[in-house]
């Protein structure tokens, strides 16, 4: 595709509307609406975020190391659970996402910015704030929210001072999700290059096209459960509280009628950044390009009429039970279409493995791993043993962290040249890859085994006979752990020179974001490029 | 280029003013779900509720018929296990236990059971028992005739009593359900206790039940 395109956008007359490049100071992040501040604000955020929740996992980890109580009272043990989940899900993997969409966009379909550039401030600005309220949380009296992330009543609701903290920080953060999905939308459907129509455009950007149609469909329901929760508790409605006539179980219905496409929130973009970067390394074009799309939509379709699958065990008649049960497992299929398709992609391709490709490569094992113990969990009656187990600690943990956050590891890689203008160091991004992968293995591997045996969630401690596989997962975490500084060394490294980086950067690479200059120049695309 | 610049905005204000209209209908939705689950509970009877008892329009004598002509003809081909259990609301301080775990009988016998509940507090309390039903198809196979939960229950300071419940198992109760529970909640109505004596026909939980 590149080939086809006149890159004329570095060398553009420029008119009154916007100046050579941005201003300096700290206001020029304030107070920014370029698309790759903001996808910049956006990253180093989620970077940031992933350093305070990958620290309260530690701390989860160290109580865990051994059996019996060492180092944390079990209130902040579950307060550390609960804020891990919440900072990770909304802090790290949403917003470095959202970051990678404003980066990247608005380049791959020609654009010159996104569509709302004052709102898309907004949407930013208004995390900072939203995290200061949640984590905030952890020093008022009676500590952070503590009934998971999943914020179920009655218990939620005896939370102390954090209750109202955390569900306005729910509202805020839903708020800038909600005003992100609907830039993001417009970008792509009104501000694409003339002749990008829309089976022409990268896999990263249907992806996310389709996540944000998740997100303004899915964030609202959940914005609606916590206010209810918050009625609750303040003004004597009575939604969840069965005293006055209401149901707890319906809050589980309305939240994870929010929280299965909320699942796909966090991994269609995954697979879009992974199906960008597998083609670049084994040199061929993308295997079957319109199945992918069309499986990414099916995917997002099945993901809002499978929810009670995360409530097998509340007491559902046997055709609810098997009805879920047959929905998600033919989640099953749209995901193999794409496994199989970058399967088939690296088959007899020209195969480098540079940074990118190792942690994409291992994105596409290790997520699989993953959906199979989906798999194991969608059906009913086996999901009745594995519930609420160390087994579902271990699934999520596949799919968000070896699927999601790897995805968003090799996009870093991939993309970080273009962005800073200067070459990570290799060897230094295989070290990482090689720690990261082995450590991540050796952290939820063994989870599986301790789910199997009966190990619950959500403890500080735990019977001897789970010691040894907990030991495990703990040195794990910690290797683990130790290796994302690495990274944040790396990022950090090149941001601040090194090798410079050619304009298409990738031997292999195909796409408009690589017929401008490395680093990309402040405006991009003000003249449209020519699409043939 | 200001021309184009027009007609963009205007195609995003279109855009933006559809997406905000799902915004607000999802948000809609969501509180749109409370009425939609009660109703499908009540319907398709998911949620082992007795609707009737909740509402406070159960018929005690047509189900005194009912159980009368069920009584007719004992299914001695099979046994139901029915469990008892017994749960207290957070705000209530009571005892509260079924005298017995579980009763093994056939369908279409009479069942009789006595649950125990003594006031913990220091002083007067008017509860109300809410009870349902495991698996929740089974509630209108099942017929009580005296129930504690058909009235609130006003218990003295320290006061304990024991509480009858009589019931019926119908026989057309679908094969494949061999085992019952039937749980009780206790809750404190929040009403002022009347002088003894007095009674209220009134069979619901405290605040408003739909």
């Amino acid at each position: 595709m590149s080939s086809d395109i006149t890159a004329n956008d570095t060398h553009h007359a420029h008119d009154e509307h916007h100046d050579h490049g941005p201003p300096s100071g700290l206001m020029r992040w304030v107070l920014t609406t370029n698309h790759k501040d903001i996808g910049t604000l956006y990253l180093l955020f989620a970077l940031l975020m992933l350093l305070v929740g990958g620290a309260l996992a530690m701390g989860i980890r160290l109580e865990l190391f051994e059996p019996g109580l060492q180092f944390i009272n079990p209130d902040f043990f579950n307060q550390l659970t609960t804020m891990h989940a919440l900072i990770m899900v909304f802090g790290a993997i949403m917003p470095a996402f959202v970051g990678f969409a404003n980066w990247q966009v608005p380049m791959m379909v020609g654009a010159p910015d996104m569509a709302l550039p004052r709102m898309n401030n907004w949407s930013f600005w208004i995390l900072p704030f939203a995290f200061t309220l949640l984590i905030s949380t952890f020093f008022m009296e009676g500590g952070a929210p503590a009934a998971g992330w999943t914020m179920y009543p009655p218990l939620v609701l005896q939370g102390a001072g954090n209750v109202p903290f955390m569900i306005f920080a729910v509202h805020l953060l839903g708020m800038s999700s909600i005003m992100g999905a609907i830039n993001i939308i417009v970008t792509i459907v009104n501000m694409r290059a003339p002749g990008m129509t829309l089976l022409k455009m990268p896999l990263f950007v249907w992806t996310w096209f389709i996540t944000a149609f998740l997100l303004v469909a899915a964030m609202p329901v959940f914005a609606g459960a916590v206010t209810m929760l918050l009625t609750d508790r303040f003004f004597e409605t009575s939604f969840f509280n069965a005293a006055g006539g209401g149901d707890p179980v319906l809050y589980q219905h309305v939240f994870w009628f929010f929280g299965h496409p909320e699942v796909y929130i966090m991994i269609l973009p995954a697979f879009g950044i992974v199906s960008q970067i597998i083609p670049t390394f084994a040199r061929k074009k993308l295997f079957g390009y319109s199945s992918m799309v069309y499986a990414t939509a099916a995917i997002a379709f099945l993901s809002f009429i499978v929810w009670a699958h995360h409530m097998f065990t509340v007491g559902m008649p046997v055709a609810g039970e098997l009805y879920f049960m047959y929905a998600t497992v033919m989640i099953a299929v749209p995901t193999a279409v794409k496994v199989f398709n970058w399967t088939a992609t690296m088959w007899r391709g020209a195969m480098t493995f540079e940074t990118p490709m190792l942690w994409s490569v291992a994105f596409v094992f290790l997520f699989t791993i993953g959906g199979f113990t989906g798999l194991m969990l969608g059906v009913a009656p086996a999901d009745f043993q594995y519930h609420d187990s160390y087994f579902v600690v271990a699934h999520f943990h596949y799919v968000l962290v070896t699927g999601a956050l790897f995805a968003i590891i090799a996009g870093v890689y991939y993309w970080l040249p273009k962005w800073t203008g200067n070459m990570y160091n290799e060897k230094l991004g295989k070290l990482h890859f090689w720690l990261s992968v082995i450590s991540v293995n050796v952290l939820f591997f063994p989870q599986h085994f301790l789910g199997l045996a009966g190990m619950p969630r959500r403890i500080p401690d735990y019977a001897i006979q789970f010691a040894d596989w907990n030991f495990w997962s703990s040195i794990g975490g910690f290797a683990f752990g130790l290796s994302q500084i690495l990274f944040l060394f790396i990022v950090l490294k090149t941001i601040k020179g090194g090798e410079k980086a050619t304009d298409e950067v990738w031997e292999g690479a195909d796409g408009l974001e690589w017929t401008v200059a490395s680093p990309a120049p402040y405006h991009t695309f003000a003249t449209a490029p020519e699409i043939k | 280029m200001s021309t184009e610049t027009n007609k963009s905005s205007a195609d995003h204000r279109r855009l933006i003013g559809v997406l905000s209209l799902v915004v607000l209908g999802m948000f809609g939705f969501g509180f749109l779900l409370v009425p939609l689950y009660s109703v499908i509970c009540d319907v398709f009877g998911l949620n082992g509720r007795f609707v009737d008892i909740d509402a406070g329009t159960y018929d005690i004598t047509a189900q005194s018929e009912r159980a009368a002509t069920l009584t007719q003809n004992v299914d001695t081909t099979r046994e139901i296990t029915v469990q008892f259990l017994a749960s207290r609301n957070q705000n209530l301080n009571f005892e509260f236990r079924p005298m017995q775990k579980k009763l093994v009988l056939h369908p279409g016998e009479m069942g009789m059971v006595k649950y125990y509940a003594k006031n913990l507090t220091g002083k007067d309390v008017v509860a109300q028992a809410v009870p349902s039903l495991v698996p929740g198809t089974a509630v209108k196979y099942f017929a009580k005739t005296e129930c504690f939960c058909f009235t609130q229950q006003t218990l003295r300071a320290g006061e304990g009593k024991e509480m009858p419940l009589r019931f019926v198992v119908d026989p057309a109760l679908p094969k494949n359900v061999s085992t019952i529970s039937l749980a009780y909640t206790f809750f404190d109505t929040g009403a002022q206790a009347k002088p003894a004596g007095a009674t209220f026909n009134v069979a619901r939980a405290a605040g408003t039940s739909n």
